[in-house]
């Protein structure tokens, strides 16, 4: 679980956190939408430990980021794993090189072991015969795939994801946001997921933040995003046409 | 008020260089493919322009001399001071400069704006130890390079002097030998050690602290190259004033 308390950050003059407080439950699917510009990403880069608050605190397990000494930085941050926008593979190392490389780096097992290990997690997110390709080699899909399984591949607490179908056709987009959602489950992961796709958001939003200037304008659930009065959100979901349609069927 | 920042900025990025070390299996790989990219990728490029800047160096010695009271020996002795002290260490490196230089500011260049090194830093691995420390000491093998630079650069001189018929093979070979100062060899690979450790940081610097997308990286590639020169240049006229002034 994560607990958000109070998060400001600025960069200079400009304020763009202001107050945030919110908790992100461990096996759920939390999802921080907003416009772009909003904060969403300086938020989880603040929650990674990219970036550090000017105010607040980040509570990981009800361990405070902020008295944390740098071992205990250092192990909490393989504790977790980051889905980038661009999926951030090493594009000098295969597909199994890139899943294995964590493992390498930071555990004592054989070569043998570690192999071993890599090709379970690429099997688990169905890239079985990619595993020789370099990331150039293989689709965008495909690259969001291994890079779900370089993040997972240690086991992680907590799982981060900017913006994990952006560039993807719908039907890619599902299956990676299917993916993420039971993986979530299946190993009991607290994860975070930035977001601005609606499509998301009805699919896998267990809970929602949606942030508005850096500031917590709304939150709830995938079934509460529709009944909600909050102009903010209303706003922001009904932009599109085809939600509108949505919302003219359901009245 | 910028370049004190940039200069601070260097070497606090020097100073992290060697904390939280990467692991020694993966180092040990790291360092490898640097060797083969940076010093092995490059000998091609340095042989061939040593050869025939050697050669160059030769010939306009050879064209200059009017006076038939300068012995014909003087081309050799000419050729062997300039490649020796100058060419081989100095504009090699400059020439590095733009080789190795670019290569290590686009490729680090790249994995910033392609979020790979938020990815090390994510994971908890020292991006600059991990990034830069493996460059670092491939370009300790940079001497290896100049050597072959140094007497590629001399034979390449003995040929176009030769077969050109400015002076005979002995005359050159005596010039070769005249005057011989040992501490030349090593005044060069002081200097040459030291080019190494800025041809890896510089570059390095740039490519890792850089913004934006692709443009930004050839940007930076030139911008390190220009930076690169500069402080090559500088620093050979302070190590060239403090052991042979």
């Amino acid at each position: 679980m994560i607990e958000i308390k109070s998060l400001y950050k600025s960069f200079g003059e400009v304020e763009i956190l202001k107050g945030i407080s919110t908790t992100f439950e461990k096996g759920k699917t939390n999802l921080i939408i907003g416009q772009s510009g909003s904060g969403k990403t300086v938020l989880l880069k603040c929650l990674l430990g990219l970036l550090i608050p000017n105010k607040g605190e980040i509570m990981y397990d009800n361990m405070s980021h902020t008295v944390m000494n740098t071992q205990e930085k250092t192990n909490l941050r393989r504790e977790m794993g980051m889905v980038f926008q661009g999926s951030a593979l090493f594009d000098s190392m295969t597909v199994l090189e890139n899943v294995m490389f964590p493992l390498q780096m930071f555990t004592t097992q054989n070569k043998a072991e570690i192999k071993e290990r890599a090709e379970t997690v690429i099997e688990r997110v169905k890239l079985k015969d990619a595993n020789q390709k370099l990331p150039s080699e293989i689709s965008g899909g495909m690259q969001k795939r291994v890079a779900i399984a370089r993040a997972i591949v240690m086991n992680p607490k907590y799982l981060f994801c900017d913006e994990p179908n952006s560039g993807l056709d719908p039907k890619t987009a599902i299956v990676i946001d299917n993916l993420i959602h039971e993986l979530t489950k299946e190993y009991e992961i607290t994860t975070v997921i930035n977001s601005h796709d609606m499509n998301s958001v009805m699919e896998i939003g267990e809970k929602i933040l949606f942030l508005k200037n850096g500031v917590k304008a709304w939150e709830g659930s995938n079934k509460d995003i529709f009944k909600t009065e909050n102009k903010a959100v209303t706003d922001f979901v009904y932009s599109s046409e085809l939600f509108k349609k949505v919302r003219a069927l359901y009245q | 008020m910028k370049i004190l920042e940039h200069i601070g900025r260097y070497f606090m990025m020097l100073g992290l260089v060697l904390k939280k070390r990467t692991k020694t299996s993966v180092m040990r790989r790291l360092i490898i493919n640097d060797i083969n990219d940076l010093i092995l990728g490059s000998l091609g490029i340095v042989a061939f322009l040593s050869f025939f800047v050697g050669g160059v160096v030769s010939i306009q010695t050879a064209l200059n001399i009017d006076s038939p009271l300068i012995p014909k020996n003087i081309v050799g002795f000419a050729t062997r001071q300039s490649v020796l002290l100058e060419f081989a260490p100095t504009f090699m490196s400059i020439i590095m400069a733009g080789k190795v230089g670019s290569f290590i500011t686009s490729s680090i260049g790249t994995m910033r704006v392609t979020e790979q090194i938020d990815a090390l830093e994510v994971m908890g691995v020292n991006s600059i130890n991990y990034l830069i420390f493996p460059k670092i000491i491939a370009m300790l093998f940079y001497p290896f390079v100049i050597t072959i630079a140094m007497f590629l650069g001399i034979f390449g001189g003995w040929m176009a002097t030769i077969y050109a018929g400015f002076s005979s093979s002995s005359d050159f070979i005596d010039g070769i030998q005249l005057d011989f100062n040992s501490f030349h060899i090593t005044y060069a690979y002081v200097k040459t050690l030291v080019f190494s450790f800025i041809l890896a940081t510089i570059p390095s610097y740039h490519g890792y602290y850089m913004k934006g997308g692709a443009l930004e990286v050839g940007k930076a590639s030139t911008v390190s190259f220009v930076w690169t020169s500069i402080v090559i240049i500088v620093v050979n006229y302070i190590i060239t004033q403090l052991l042979l002034a």
